[in-house]
């Protein structure tokens, strides 16, 4: 027996509610996040992580507020990102009850960042998170290049590489998103997370476009993830995490029942 | 029980997720502090840790925790119950940050997992070790009632605790190599996965713990 794959539910927040996006764009409400944390928990998840997706807007207050309500009463591993900017930023969150803070465009301006931050609160503690996007192919090899601002703005960076220098800088995890797939439901891009799970020693969460239970049992046993996140397939009650971990346990793969 | 648990804080990280799980098990009154007189009227002490081994060890030594955690250990005989980078200081030496010196109240070490690290069929193991991980439990103690052996809990470390005396290991984790995952001895617990992260059963080892006179 062996550790088990994860599987993390994904709560997109926006002004202290949860949202999911539709490729980032068409926004629907799902709920309070406290509760939903707690629904989680109780439900088995693995982790639980809280993407604040307009932080880099605006006021940080809300957030910090909802992320100590969670520490509160959900006993698993929480991560929390979104406009997370500085080592004050990271120390904020972490004081606020986040076990892990996921560091995404600002790794992208000051990669130094990762690596004082991991030195500062440890490897453990800082996640990078990967916006990747499909642009063509060189030498008949598909090529994965870094996107910000929800996938809008190109940054010419080539993801796997990144993984790979995120890693040497001390990020303790890769949260992968295909901006080609999120929020599509036609299941995870393979090709990019098994080219950066086999890029790196770290752990890779696959996310972004997951559907059904088979793209999550795809993402483990083809794209090689570590774990696997998906936000709407859980927050609209078409399938309950003990269903997605009998369907993976079914399937070969190892899970927490 | 419950009475008065003292979590020791020497500055390294968030220690809110070990008190409120503390709290939600009934733990009466929970102190984060470094306080030694606090310390001293607890019931129970909890000595926590996250990061890097080399700043931790600075920060126990500065604010003289270890005095406090050795009397409350060896003096007091409180029940103490050690969390991950807490029970790898207990050790006498860990590999990490090229090398540092711990607290020397386990003989031991702690030592790098490995990279690459393979399990027993070849295949390749990420480091940090992170996620749920099956605890076998070596022998009986109180802090395992009701929960069963080869249950799953939350891990998350690159380090792992090599204890001399094997008779003290109280539950093993696989995974490419066993590494020690709890260490029992009189009123010593340590733990390397985190309870305060891993649900029920993590929930039910601290309530086991605030119930707990010390004795095996």
């Amino acid at each position: 027996m062996a550790l088990a794959k994860r599987i993390i539910p994904c709560l997109d927040v926006e002004n202290g509610r949860v949202v999911k996006g539709v490729n980032f764009v068409d926004i629907r409400d799902a709920g309070d996040p406290v509760e939903i944390a707690q629904r989680y928990n109780d439900q088995g998840a693995d982790e639980v992580t809280f993407l604040d997706i307009t932080a880099s807007h605006e006021g940080r207050d809300t957030t910090v507020h909802t992320v100590e309500r969670i520490a509160e009463q959900v006993f698993i591993p929480l991560t929390v990102g979104g406009g997370i900017r500085s080592v004050d930023d990271i120390r904020t969150m972490l004081n606020a009850g986040a076990d892990k803070v996921s560091i995404n465009t600002a790794a992208i301006h000051n990669p130094e960042l990762v690596r004082d931050a991991a030195q500062r609160f440890g490897s453990q503690c800082i996640v990078v998170a990967i916006d990747a996007k499909r642009v063509g192919d060189v030498d008949g090899q598909p090529r994965y290049e870094i996107f910000t601002h929800g996938g809008r703005k190109p940054t010419g960076i080539d993801a796997v590489a990144w993984a790979r220098k995120m890693a040497d800088l001390g990020a303790g995890e890769i949260l992968l998103t295909s901006m080609d797939r999120d929020g599509t439901k036609n299941g995870f891009e393979l090709g990019v997370t098994r080219a950066i799970t086999d890029a790196v020693e770290i752990p890779v969460i696959a996310s972004g476009g997951v559907g059904n239970l088979d793209h999550l049992v795809d993402g483990v046993l083809e794209g090689g993830a570590d774990a696997v996140l998906a936000a709407s397939i859980f927050h609209f009650g078409e399938y309950t995490v003990p269903e997605a971990k009998a369907y993976m346990a079914a399937r070969g793969i190892e899970v927490r029942l | 029980m419950g009475g008065k648990v003292a979590v020791i804080d020497y500055g390294m990280g968030n220690l809110h997720s070990v008190a409120s799980a503390l709290e939600h098990v009934g733990a009466g009154e929970v102190l984060v502090t470094h306080d030694a007189a606090v310390i001293a009227e607890a019931d129970r002490v909890v000595f926590p840790g996250v990061g890097a081994i080399r700043d931790c060890m600075a920060e126990i030594r500065r604010l003289r925790c270890d005095e406090l955690l050795r009397s409350a250990l060896v003096e007091q005989h409180k029940p103490v119950l050690a969390i991950c980078v807490g029970m790898q200081a207990l050790l006498q030496r860990s590999d990490e940050n090229e090398g540092v010196d711990c607290l020397s109240l386990i003989d031991g070490e702690v030592r790098y997992f490995g990279n690459p690290l393979t399990d027993s069929e070849g295949t390749r193991l990420k480091v940090p070790h992170m996620g749920w991980n099956e605890v076998q439990q070596m022998k009986a103690h109180p802090l395992w009632a009701g929960i069963a052996d080869r249950t799953r809990f939350y891990f998350v470390h690159s380090y792992y605790v090599a204890a001399t005396d094997r008779e003290m290991v109280a539950a093993s984790v696989d995974y490419g190599v066993s590494a020690d995952a709890a260490l029992a001895r009189d009123n010593l617990f340590a733990v390397q996965f985190h309870p305060e992260k891993s649900a029920t059963a993590g929930l039910t080892l601290l309530k086991n713990f605030v119930n707990w006179n010390g004795q095996c």
